[in-house]
């Protein structure tokens, strides 16, 4: 901290609202095209185990071998092929959100009783009308529980992705707050993280509440 | 690609990674007796607090509240929550130890609490039963019963806490802790691809060799009845489980 200078600085917040504004954008941008391309990936590696099931002993080794990388490690380590770039990032956020997706939507699939399943085939359902009518509407609840794991997680590990020049919160965090030695912007990065984090696993779970509302009404 | 290698290969027998300051076994050392003085003190203190919550199931609603902040606040979160309060108090700034040594206890608490508790209600009762019926103290019956009993799942909570320090320690770096991530960010700030590499590698390494380590403690300290690939978690149950034996004696 510099001297005789407190420790929250309103007047920056307030005079830097459109830097704020700017950092929040790119870390939602990240972590947007990090879940969403990871969710799309790991739903047909989910429907390729549901398919083949003896796959998902290797897929579940390589995707555990794969998380126990250290994100440091993992950003820097592409940069040799893909540049300082967001694809470098992307790369990486995108494989850790499948480790949890991936385990996540394959069993959300494996929960559907299978008395179920039965019925649906007794009323002529064929496998790929049965999959998106039945199986993946009851999987919804456990695999948007996924999804909001997956997203507080990814928006940490964004943070870190500043250190290979991509900005977002983790900008005002190191940056500007520690760098900078300045405790305003590092307060400020780590609550907007919170924040964020706490209003998408809202939305998902409103979200979710609507494309199911079976599920509430079972609950209620 | 194999140039590359070969440059990679080349910096780690340079002399500028062995002599002087910053050599590679200072920092190698400093990563790993960071992340140990870490683990200690983030077990020291999260493990009396998730026994306590698991053998009495008080205090779980924190215990969930607390692993649900922990998975929020990212670590350079408390890495720069922290840098700016402990160089306040030391009145001196660039000694990464301390404020890395903070950060990296509040991201492995967590773990470690969730996991001693869950593993502790997953003990049968009737164990605690029969253990409160033979005449053991609470303490007794944590220490002897539900302890020796829960300990693969309580371990399994260490070992991610281990993995995830470990892991975490280089960023420590930015405030000037002696770690890998110092080359790291070096070599990123001097676009040094071949060190920023070399580096990176030797912190996959011992990220894994942690893993490793744990994963073998775990099955060296697991009780063998436990261990056994039939029992597992069932075992209390096959032996106080209601089996046909005993209703036919009931």
């Amino acid at each position: 901290m510099r001297e005789g200078q407190p420790f929250f600085r309103v007047d920056w917040v307030i005079e830097n609202a459109d830097v704020l504004a700017r950092r929040i954008g790119e870390q939602l941008v990240i972590t947007g095209i990090a879940i969403s391309v990871g969710f799309v990936l790991s739903f047909a590696v989910a429907l390729l185990v549901r398919r083949y099931p003896r796959l998902y002993g290797p897929v579940l080794g390589a995707t555990g071998l794969f998380y126990s990388v250290p994100t440091i490690a993992l950003f820097v380590l592409l940069i040799p092929i893909t540049g300082l770039s967001l694809l470098t990032a992307e790369i990486a956020l995108v494989g850790y959100a499948m480790v949890i997706l991936i385990r996540n939507i394959v069993t959300a699939l494996r929960s559907v009783p299978p008395e179920v399943l039965e019925a649906a085939d007794g009323m002529g359902y064929t496998p790929s009308q049965r999959l998106w009518r039945v199986e993946v509407p009851i999987a919804v609840p456990i695999i948007v529980a996924g999804l909001r794991i997956a997203t507080v997680t990814i928006m940490g590990l964004v943070t870190i992705a500043t250190l290979i020049g991509m900005g977002g919160l983790g900008y005002l965090i190191v940056n500007i707050g520690i760098k900078q030695r300045f405790p305003t912007a590092t307060l400020m990065g780590v609550a907007l993280v919170v924040v964020l984090s706490v209003i998408i696993d809202a939305l998902l779970l409103f979200g979710q509440r609507r494309l199911t509302p079976w599920s509430e009404a079972r609950s209620a | 690609m194999i140039e590359f290698l070969r440059e990679v290969l080349a910096w780690y027998t340079d002399p500028a990674q062995w002599t002087g300051r910053n050599t590679l076994p200072e920092m190698i050392w400093g990563q790993i007796l960071l992340a140990a003085t870490s683990l200690a003190v983030a077990v020291a203190i999260a493990l009396p607090i998730g026994l306590y919550i698991g053998h009495t199931g008080r205090g779980a609603g924190v215990a969930v509240a607390m692993s649900n902040i922990g998975r929020a606040i990212p670590s350079l979160g408390w890495l720069g929550i922290v840098y700016p309060i402990t160089t306040g108090l030391l009145q001196r700034t660039g000694h990464g130890f301390l404020p890395g040594l903070i950060a990296l206890v509040a991201l492995g608490i967590p773990p470690i609490v969730t996991n001693a508790y869950a593993g502790l209600r997953g003990v049968e009762p009737d164990l605690q039963e029969a253990g409160r019926g033979v005449g053991m103290s609470e303490l007794q019956l944590l220490t002897r019963v539900e302890v020796p009993v829960a300990l693969p799942v309580v371990l399994s909570g260490i070992r991610s806490s281990a993995v995830a320090i470990m892991a975490t320690a280089p960023l420590m770096s930015i405030v000037g802790a002696d770690t890998l991530g110092t080359y790291i960010l070096a070599g990123l700030a001097l676009s040094d691809e071949v060190e920023v590499f070399a580096a990176a590698l030797l912190v996959v390494f011992l990220a894994l060799m942690t893993e490793l380590a744990f994963a073998l403690l775990e099955r060296r300290l697991t009780s063998p009845g436990l261990a056994r690939p039939d029992a597992g978690a069932t075992l209390p149950q096959r032996v106080f489980g209601d089996s046909p034996a005993r209703d036919a004696a009931a």
